[in-house]
């Protein structure tokens, strides 16, 4: 399949008055067009910052893409200008955010946001827009839309408004959308009606899809590869298969061991990862990882792992082979 | 009733737009896409109207939920109309003296009774709203174009822009309000649009603190990072985002300048420095006969006092319903002083 996405060393920081965060430090990683890549990792090491960056969403002032290369389609999107960026952003790359219940407008109805990136970009009418908000407010599984299309977001679930956000982020035929952990607000039935809602509609339309996640269940169904990310790197990459059967990396394993299985015993423990992910402002020199690490050398205190074929496309960044 | 309807024959022209703009390197996929949406579509191509206009919509729930705010929507009504046919209302012309019927109480033939000149103090009140009602909207609607205009940029763009702009509204704002107008009035000269004008750019820059700080708040919101990401532009972000989540404030800053300037031009008119003698201003009303006469003849003070007191209620409690009326977000009966739900 094409390359869609290439993400070459992406540097993103932010400046605080007396500290600089590295929020994404070296990432580099590929799409293929229809594609479903999770991007794994605890809160704040940098999953939500690369995928801002992808879209030059960083607020600046404090924060700023340092460095690196994103090359969608061929096209250097960090060269570009911003009326170009602005022209792929809704159009060739969608976004759906995290939190359903404040990234809808509360003063439009539902039909005219999503009616709106298709008038954006493809200069239609509001008059067609709603017709098509109709139709795709029908695949996202919403009841009667052709009422619901003139209600407001007070009046959805927030089951409903994700589906709605996701509903906007279909409606420009994207190459490639991005959802930003789109089911952390939600309950669990209502996650699962949804990822499988994004992965058939992404494998209807052909749409590469980046799943940003710390759901290790939800990575295992439905991406195709993922990436493992600590401390703004990624520390593990691999197809879903590889990552969940040989896992290489001690985080990926720490990851792994703490999430609670339903054919365990009842009364094993579950192993969570010890420490806290470091301060992204002062990252120790060395292995981001070793203060929590149990496999931890003297070596990874001074060297920092650069990633290394363990097999095919699988890596990982780590002096130790753990098996 | 407003149309919400939408008709149109959408197979034919669903494939162009789908088509459009795009590359032709994706049409292909475009266009596949497109069709596979197109065979779900079935027979239903519409789109169900909404069940009322707007407009309607409003006026029903003033009434059903609303009542305080449906009375003070008549008198502004009243006023309106008033202001607007005062010339058939009005039995007499506002400067018509008849020096024989001097300082008359209130009778069947005069039902203010007149004034120190012999003017029939009704017609005077019935013009004066003709007055009340030009001063008071347009300086309002210049004040809040202007408030709007300021508050907006100013909160959206931020940083080094927003703190000298800010600083020149402090600037502004240090002169006591009623200081500047006698200045700008003994400068340019008394009369309506002077006062309009003057009133409009005093309460705009003023009330730009109110617009600015809204926005900001508004700005935070993740809808505007998402408005972002779909690539609207900034013009299309501040007109279709941030100016419909700020309308509250924008409301009531004009149903309560309304009022405030409607008194200010009174106030004006009172101090001899509104819009000049004979034209029948209330304040001026107040000002000139009504305090000269107020023990001989207190009628000449209380109709004008009274009229101006029911406008500025009237005109308040309208607002207040409006603006609960018109967000979405309070919609379904919260903020409710009715009682009813």
């Amino acid at each position: 399949m094409p390359q869609l996405l290439k993400v070459r060393n992406l540097q993103t920081q932010f400046f605080a008055r007396d500290s600089i965060v590295k929020a994404v430090d070296g990432v580099s990683f590929d799409l293929n067009e229809g594609e479903t890549l999770a991007l794994v990792g605890e809160s704040g090491c940098g999953k939500s910052v690369t995928a801002m960056s992808i879209l030059r969403l960083i607020p600046n002032p404090p924060g700023k893409i340092v460095g690196g290369e994103i090359f969608f389609q061929g096209r250097d999107l960090l060269k570009i200008s911003e009326d170009e960026v602005r022209d792929i952003r809704g159009n060739d790359i969608a976004m759906v955010f995290q939190e359903p219940m404040t990234s809808l407008n509360p003063s439009l109805t539902i039909g005219r946001q999503i009616s709106e990136p298709m008038e954006v970009h493809k200069g239609i009418t509001l008059k067609k827009g709603l017709l098509r908000a109709k139709d795709l407010l029908g695949k996202v599984n919403i009841a009667a839309p052709e009422r619901r299309i003139h209600d407001y977001p007070h009046q959805f679930s927030g089951g409903m408004r994700q589906r709605a956000m996701i509903a906007m982020g279909l409606g420009c035929n994207p190459k490639l959308i991005i959802a930003d952990e789109p089911t952390t607000a939600l309950d669990v039935t209502v996650q699962a009606q949804l990822l499988e809602l994004m992965k058939n509609l992404t494998r209807e339309y052909g749409t590469a899809l980046i799943l940003i996640t710390h759901n290790l269940g939800v990575v295992a169904r439905y991406a195709d590869r993922v990436n493992v990310m600590y401390a703004g790197r990624i520390v593990e990459k691999g197809t879903a298969h590889e990552i969940y059967d040989d896992p290489r990396h001690p985080y990926t394993i720490g990851l792994l061991k703490s999430v609670p299985q339903l054919d365990q015993d009842v009364k094993t423990r579950l192993v969570p990862v010890r420490g806290q992910p470091p301060d992204l402002s002062k990252v120790p020199e060395g292995c981001a990882f070793y203060p929590r690490c149990d496999f931890a050398t003297e070596r990874c205190r001074k060297e920092s792992p650069v990633l290394e074929t363990v097999s095919g496309n699988h890596e990982k960044a780590c002096w130790i082979d753990v098996k | 009733m407003r149309e919400n309807f939408v008709t149109v024959d959408h197979n034919s022209d669903k494939g162009s737009f789908m088509t459009d703009g795009t590359t032709s390197a994706t049409h292909s996929r475009d266009a596949a896409a497109a069709s596979s949406l197109q065979t779900e579509e079935g027979p239903n191509n519409t789109v169900v109207p909404k069940a009322r206009g707007f407009t309607a919509d409003f006026f029903i729930r003033l009434f059903r939920e609303k009542p305080l705010g449906a009375f003070g929507g008549i008198i502004v009504l009243i006023l309106l109309l008033t202001g607007i046919f005062a010339d058939v209302l009005a039995p007499f012309g506002f400067n018509e003296m008849s020096p024989l019927n001097r300082l008359k109480m209130p009778s069947l033939e005069h039902l203010m009774g007149t004034d120190q000149l012999g003017r029939d103090m009704l017609s005077r009140i019935i013009y004066g709203a003709r007055l009340s009602v030009i001063v008071g909207l347009a300086a309002t609607t210049l004040s809040t174009i202007i408030s709007v205009f300021i508050g907006v940029t100013s909160g959206f763009i931020g940083g080094k822009f927003d703190m000298y702009i800010q600083r020149l509204v402090d600037a502004w704002m240090i002169f006591p309000a009623l200081v500047m107008l006698i200045v700008f009035v003994s400068v340019f000269g008394p009369g309506m649009w002077t006062i309009i004008i003057i009133l409009g750019i005093q309460y705009g820059i003023g009330g730009s603190r109110i617009i600015r700080g809204a926005t900001m708040s508004t700005k935070e919101n993740m809808y505007i990072r998402a408005a972002d990401s779909i690539g609207a532009s900034v013009p299309r972000i501040l007109v279709r985002h941030i100016l419909p989540n700020i309308m509250a404030p924008i409301i009531v800053i004009f149903t309560t300048r309304i009022a405030a300037v409607i008194l200010s031009e009174a106030t004006l008119s009172f101090l001899g420095l509104g819009i000049p003698a004979p034209a029948p201003s209330w304040g001026g009303m107040l000002s000139g006969a009504g305090r000269a006469f107020m023990l001989k003849a207190p009628h000449l003070a209380l109709f004008p006092g009274l009229a101006l007191t029911i406008v500025v209620y009237g005109v308040n409690i309208f607002g207040d319903a409006a603006r609960d009326l018109l967000d979405p977000r309070l919609r379904g009966g919260l903020g409710s002083y009715s009682g009813k739900k």
